[in-house]
């Protein structure tokens, strides 16, 4: 999670996603509180879970301090704090 | 008669075996550029650094998301453990958790009681990315183990659910798991850290 004390220009959100040869790929940037960004993210979102991706949010619990991870299936899920969404391939049995 | 025939046919084949080896040099020369064209294609589509590089952006991901202890976990002994959610009594809630998972790169995840040692099970689960092109489906390793992390300590059930279940030997080596926790004990012993392991908030 960020910090909320950021300076308003800082607080821009990047949505990640792992590629097989790749590591993670940067797919979008931006303010989620600018409109214009947030339509931008909302719809690079969508893709994304068309696409049959996984998002993840990698957070820190407040209590604990331990480190885990939050899945978001909609856009407005996820916190207005966030750096990050990590996108990944959707778990199958192997 | 014959004899004539196969006598004169003889005669022929051996006059017109040079013409027959140079048509033949000449057909190869010809379709040597090709083959050389085609192998240097080949050799730059293949980049050997490529899947290096991407495994060093994923452990730089990887890093940047699990804690400082799950992180050196990671590097010294190629695994990470995470705590299972759910407790099998009330007094686990207190004592730590009931179970333990152990989540190797490309590998199954596998299930283990920390108080005992015992293994339980292995979850054969994959990350597949069937939108790539190239034939690549195939997450980075460091990539795998952060996908089958966030998977696990944001949704257990979800993950558990679409894994396939084995008892532990299918893919991995029983010998080799309880090697790694006695690996994983040594490892805490001379960290210093505590013998049990991060508790989820229940």
């Amino acid at each position: 999670m960020s910090d909320p004390r950021r300076p308003p220009e800082e607080r821009a959100i990047k949505f990640l996603r792992m590629k097989p040869g790749h590591g993670e790929v940067l797919l979008a940037e931006g303010d989620p509180r600018v409109e214009e960004d947030e339509e931008r993210l909302i719809e690079e979102f969508r893709r994304q879970l068309d696409e049959g991706m996984w998002a993840a949010i990698p957070t820190t619990h407040p209590g604990s301090g331990r480190r885990e991870a939050q899945l978001v299936k909609d856009f407005a899920d996820v916190p207005i704090e966030a750096e990050r969404v990590i996108f990944f391939p959707r778990a199958s049995g192997g | 008669m014959l004899f004539a025939l196969l006598a004169l046919a003889l005669i022929a084949l051996v006059l017109a075996a040079p013409l027959i080896v140079n048509a033949i040099q000449r057909r190869r020369a010809t379709r040597r550029p090709h083959r050389a064209a085609g192998g240097l294609e080949d050799l730059s589509l293949y980049d050997p650094g490529r899947e290096r590089r991407a495994e060093q952006r994923a452990r730089e991901l990887l890093r940047s998301c699990v804690n400082e202890e799950e992180w050196s976990m990671y590097r010294d002994l190629g695994f990470i453990r995470v705590a299972g959610r759910h407790a099998r009594r009330e007094s686990d809630k207190h004592n730590g958790p009931a179970y333990a998972y152990l989540v190797y790169p490309h590998k199954p995840i596998v299930a283990y009681v920390p108080a005992s040692g015992q293994l339980l099970s292995e979850y054969c689960v994959e990350f597949p990315d069937l939108t790539g092109g190239g034939g690549r489906h195939r997450l980075p390793a460091s990539d795998d183990v952060l996908a089958k992390w966030m998977a696990l300590t944001s949704d257990e059930d979800r993950v558990i659910k679409r894994a396939n279940l084995h008892l532990v030997g299918r893919q991995h080596d029983p010998a080799r798991v309880r090697r790694d926790l006695w690996r994983l004990a040594e490892w805490e012993r001379r960290r210093g850290s505590r013998p049990e392991i991060q508790q989820k908030s229940w």
